[in-house]
């Protein structure tokens, strides 16, 4: 005990709660603080956010007005746009660039390079990660590979074409595409961005089970950080993976290995088990944090405890697990075994009972509650709801023969942007908003904040919702042109109205970007705890010194005890120590709560 | 609006039928339970409302409720998976007798089909091969010997239910029964390329009567 | 227990320090890059018996065979490594550390020699420039001659597999030789030997792979 503590002293001697000032490329660039770290990722995301709503535009345009010339694009170059008319393709790299920046450089860094840093060690009560420094370079890795991946778009050949999927043999050879470069840049992008994520999972990991705070036990960890730590699980599994997959495809186009090419050999279809095993997974990277987010929101802004805390942990490990054996539902038209698509029909259907599960969890939450319609609530709710649908389309898809119809048409486009819009980005939204504060210690503007709720959960629904029925006339995925066959032309005026609203869906997200700003600056103080929390992050000054904790908070009870009968208030932080008379004394308390005093 | 239905186009193939009763049968279930759970959510949201003076239950949970959900989505997803397994069978394994088979070969960006000429075999010297054009008789199973030349493509018929990847180095067995005569698109579903929007063939089904005479003149047109 | 802030220090009751924590998490994602990789193999030599050679035709068995033993050798110094270091002997350290990366190294050097003569041989990872004729036809007359053996899946998969392997090697000597520079500097003790054990980890993962790695690309 003497020795640690000696090393405790020290290291408070070192670091202690005082903020020092710091040179600026220490403090801004190459900080080691993860509030920091969780800052560069929010900001590298958002640009990438931008970036992928305005290749979604430029999509759109073409879908809505087929060859076309775009307004205002005259100044497009010959071999993407000329005179603003969108060329075939010059569209499959929008199709592709927009879903492998919206996932990979988008939504994946904002829930787990963002809130994963400035989350993890702030709720467990840790004073940074576990590796500081492997933490920085997590971001910094990050950074090149977005070059790297923005930079395909100005070779010859342009960016990539081939989907976010690169199906094996159109991705494996330049001579299938007339994109060679574009492609290598794809790969190579994807792979270093591999790096950076697995270096944030390894710390991740290390720091929850190895950097709680006395009394912060397994069933006291708020839900965000256990959807995180099974997260970081899931992305240190399943990266090496697709950077294996990737390396093989990149030697295929560069050095002519055969791994993936039918003419030599190879599988093809070697290249979709890979992608997929790796990709569901990947998946429920992109959700599983959002569901933490949301949990952690709705049980805040409704003053209420989390209904079934132990079912919604247990579940999420479900979903993660059940993830590893359900790839082939990607794969049931591609020609695979009937028998192997019947048990990947199975597995798929019993991912529906831990969503299920996590669906009624939430709404048990907001039952009886004392609910405040704020906005980072309002963007949790309507994660609830968008995720209800998005669920219930993927029972279509799960079933082997109603996919063989929707199976690569517009549902399927309904239904992934109903789990990464309408589910993973209303969860960020939910989670900017709310954490805002604590990350800059000034709240957002309620009134533009609402404005731009309504405007996006409309527009979004107006914009994906018909997709569904898109899908069910038949039309199908990356379409350059859906007038060409006849069936579909009857589609069209509905095309270009959805292209009209996702116009102002992209537009309307300049409220939140222009209210961001504006907040970083003119924002209302928010003081340590504007929303009245029990998790640890709240309890420290917002934005949190160096070192997060002005000595090592002791948790005293589950992050979820709003409203409860002892407690003078509507809530009663984790580490607010019991009343002396009524509670037991912090020694006893540091053991597991007693049976039915709650998680 | 036609386009906003959830219902879906007419179908033309004998398990057309199977696959959109199954269709319907989700939608159902998946329509009721996205009324009552969203309905829930906004009654609860209206219900519960913050005003002032009002608590919060402190409910940690319910352990019996949880279990009624849990065990009654269970039990609805996999029966739905266990009702699915004969349709999907039927479609992607029972091919049945008597089928009269073509060799459809995808590639960047056209279907081009091999048909068996006269003595109905493949691989003899009667063969003949159309471009984009799939003519079959009517209410008699097709096998597709289905291939690819150069990336993968999927072999897509929209009013007859039918998709399949054509992989290449592969040949993969596809069979459907048409069940009006009638003219129907082959699409691809497959990104395969710049052209990938424009690969697009037509299955013309003819009278099972008139389909003697058809394979004599398009016989004598390959001739030429 | 006092109050007072930690440091970035295991909770209490930890018996594990991060960084070895963190050396163990890593390695379960590089058991998944090599499941990956050995997947793979699987999955194309069941598709495609007929790219692959029967063991020995092409490759060189009892060559690899040799270099595996020094791999395994290296294991062995390594702990020795580790055993000084927890006695606080500073020289055993570093000499047991200097035959590890000369181990290490060596097995690197045996794998470049095995690659030139091979591809020399025609067995190459590139599809279109394969014609392996295997080592019997090599030595013979008239060997140009000589049927091809296998296919390119088998060069591609075996550069994939070997040349991965020996890049792990090649970071690991790389690491051996800055733990070996901190050894000289005096910067392990019994007292704080985490930067030895953790790279033996890695090197142990390193080695244990390249036994399954052999048994299952030269041996079956
Ligand atoms: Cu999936
Ligand atoms: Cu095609």
């Amino acid at each position: 005990m003497s020795t640690s503590e000696a090393a405790v002293q020290a290291h408070l001697h070192e670091h202690g709660g005082h903020d020092h000032e710091e040179p600026f490329l220490r403090k801004y660039i190459f900080c080691t603080d993860h509030k920091m770290i969780a800052r560069q990722f929010l900001f590298m995301s958002l640009f990438f956010l931008l970036v992928g709503g305005l290749l979604a535009a430029m999509m759109r345009w073409q879908l809505g007005f087929p060859s076309q010339p775009m307004p205002g694009a005259g100044g497009f170059p010959d071999t993407m746009a000329p005179g603003g008319i969108v060329l075939p393709e010059f569209y499959n790299s929008l199709v592709t660039m927009h879903g492998t920046i919206m996932i990979f450089f988008a939504i994946m860094p904002l829930l787990v390079g963002l809130f994963g840093n400035l989350l993890i060690p702030l709720q467990i009560g840790a004073p940074d990660m576990a590796f500081p420094r492997l933490n920085m370079a997590s971001f910094w890795i990050a950074v090149p590979a977005g070059l790297l991946m923005l930079s395909s778009f100005f070779v010859e050949g342009g960016a990539a074409g081939a989907g976010w999927t690169s199906y094996a043999p159109l991705s494996a050879s330049g001579e299938w595409t007339g994109v060679y470069l574009g492609q290598q840049l794809w790969l190579v992008s994807l792979i270093v961005l591999g790096f950076s994520s697995l270096a944030g999972a390894v710390n991740y990991i290390t720091t929850i089970i190895s950097m709680r705070a006395p009394g912060m036990t397994w069933f006291r960890l708020p839900l965000s950080t256990w959807a995180l730590f099974i997260t970081a699980i899931l992305v240190l599994l399943a990266i090496p993976i697709l950077t294996g997959a990737l390396i093989m495809l990149l030697f295929d186009q560069t050095i002519g290995t055969g791994f993936f090419r039918p003419e030599v050999g190879g599988e093809p279809i070697l290249w979709q088990h890979l992608f997929w095993f790796f990709g569901h997974p990947e998946v429920y990277i992109l959700i599983l944090p959002a569901m933490g987010i949301t949990s952690d929101v709705l049980a805040n802004r409704a003053r209420k405890p989390i209904f079934g805390y132990h079912a919604m942990v247990l579940a999420i490990i479900a979903i993660a697990f059940l993830g590893w054996i359900v790839w082939g539902h990607h794969m049931f038209q591609s020609g695979m075994n009937p028998l192997l698509g019947t048990s990947f029909m199975i597995s798929t259907m019993a991912i529906a009972v831990p969503s299920a599960i996590k669906t009624f969890n939430w709404l048990g939450t907001l039952w009886h509650g004392d609910i405040h319609l704020d906005v980072p609530m309002l963007h949790a709710l309507s994660f609830v709801s968008m995720f209800i649908i998005g669920g219930l389309s993927g029972i279509f898809m799960a079933n082997t023969p109603v996919d063989m119809y929707i199976h690569d048409t517009y549902f399927i486009v309904a239904h992934i942007h109903y789990v990464l819009f309408g589910g993973s980005l209303f969860a960020i939204f939910a989670g900017i908003t709310f954490w805002f504060p604590k990350m800059f210690g000034r709240m957002m503007h309620e009134g533009v904040g609402k404005v731009h709720f309504v405007l996006t959960f409309i527009l979004y629904n107006i914009v994906f919702f018909p997709m569904h029925n898109l899908g069910l006339r038949g039309m199908m995925r990356r379409l350059y042109d859906p007038t060409q066959y006849e069936y579909l032309q009857p589609l069209q005026p509905m095309n270009e109205f959805i292209s009209i609203a996702a116009f102002g869906l992209v537009t309307v997200q300049f409220l939140f970007a222009g209210n961001f700003v504006w907040s970083l600056f003119r924002g209302r103080t928010a003081g340590p705890n504007p929303w009245k929390s029990n998790t640890l992050e709240w309890s420290v000054p917002s934005p949190p010194p160096h070192g997060n904790f002005d000595g090592m908070p002791v948790v005293y009870r589950g992050p979820y005890e709003y409203s409860h009968p002892d407690a003078a208030e509507d809530y009663w932080p984790q580490n607010q120590p019991p009343p002396p008379e009524v509670g037991p004394g912090p020694e006893v308390a540091l053991s597991p709560a007693p049976e039915g005093v709650g998680p | 609006m036609d386009v906003l239905s959830w219902l879906l186009p007419e179908s033309f193939s004998t398990f057309g039928r199977d696959i959109d009763r199954l269709y319907y049968v989700i939608l159902w279930i998946t329509g009721v339970v996205f009324v009552l759970t969203e309905g829930l959510l906004v009654w609860i949201l209206v219900r519960y409302r913050h005003r002032e003076g009002r608590r919060a239950a402190h409910i940690h949970g319910h352990r019996t409720l949880e279990m009624v959900w849990t065990t009654v989505t269970g039990v609805i997803v996999l029966g739905l998976a266990v009702a699915s397994t004969g349709v999907w069978h039927h479609v992607k394994r029972d091919v049945p007798a008597g089928a009269m088979e073509v060799i459809v070969t995808a590639k960047q960006y056209e279907w081009n089909v091999t048909y068996p000429g006269p003595d109905g075999l493949l691989g003899t010297d009667d063969d003949f091969t159309r471009r984009n054009a799939l003519d079959v008789p009517d209410a008699r199973p097709v096998l597709v010997h289905l291939r690819s030349e150069d990336v993968i493509h999927s072999f897509f018929l929209p009013e007859l239910r039918v998709k399949q990847d054509a992989l290449p180095g592969k040949s993969i067995r596809v069979w459907f029964e048409a069940t009006r005569p009638g003219t129907y698109v082959i699409g691809c579903a497959e990104l395969c390329g710049l052209g990938h929007y424009r690969m697009q063939g037509q299955l013309t089904v003819h009278a099972a009567a008139d389909y003697q005479d058809w394979m004599q003149a398009a016989l004598a047109e390959a001739d030429q | 227990m006092s109050t007072a802030a930690a440091g970035r220090l295991p909770m209490p009751g930890m018996k594990v320090y991060n960084l070895k924590l963190g050396m163990w998490i890593f390695l379960l994602s590089e058991v998944m890059f090599f499941t990956g990789l050995i997947g793979s193999y699987i999955i194309l030599r069941f598709a495609h018996p007929e790219h692959f050679a029967a063991p020995g035709v092409v490759l060189n068995v009892p060559l690899t065979a040799f270099n595996t033993f020094v791999l395994i050798c290296s294991s062995v110094t390594m702990v020795k490594a580790f055993a000084a270091v927890e006695q606080g002997d500073q020289k055993g350290l570093q000499r047991w550390l200097l035959a590890t990366i000369a181990l290490g190294t060596f097995f690197v050097g045996v794998q470049a020699v095995e690659y030139s003569v091979l591809s020399s041989e025609g067995f190459v990872p590139m599809a279109e420039l394969y014609h392996a004729v295997g080592r019997g036809a090599v030595h013979a007359e008239g060997a140009a001659e000589a049927a091809v053996v296998g296919g390119p899946l088998y060069g591609a998969t075996f550069y994939a597999m070997t040349g991965f392997h020996g890049a792990h090697v090649s970071i690991g000597v790389l690491c051996l030789l800055y733990v070996y520079w901190r050894a000289r500097k005096g910067k392990y003790s019994a007292a704080s030997l985490g930067g030895v054990e953790i790279m033996g980890l890695y090197w142990h993962f390193v080695d244990l792979v390249w036994i399954l790695l052999f048994t299952i690309v030269y041996l079956i």
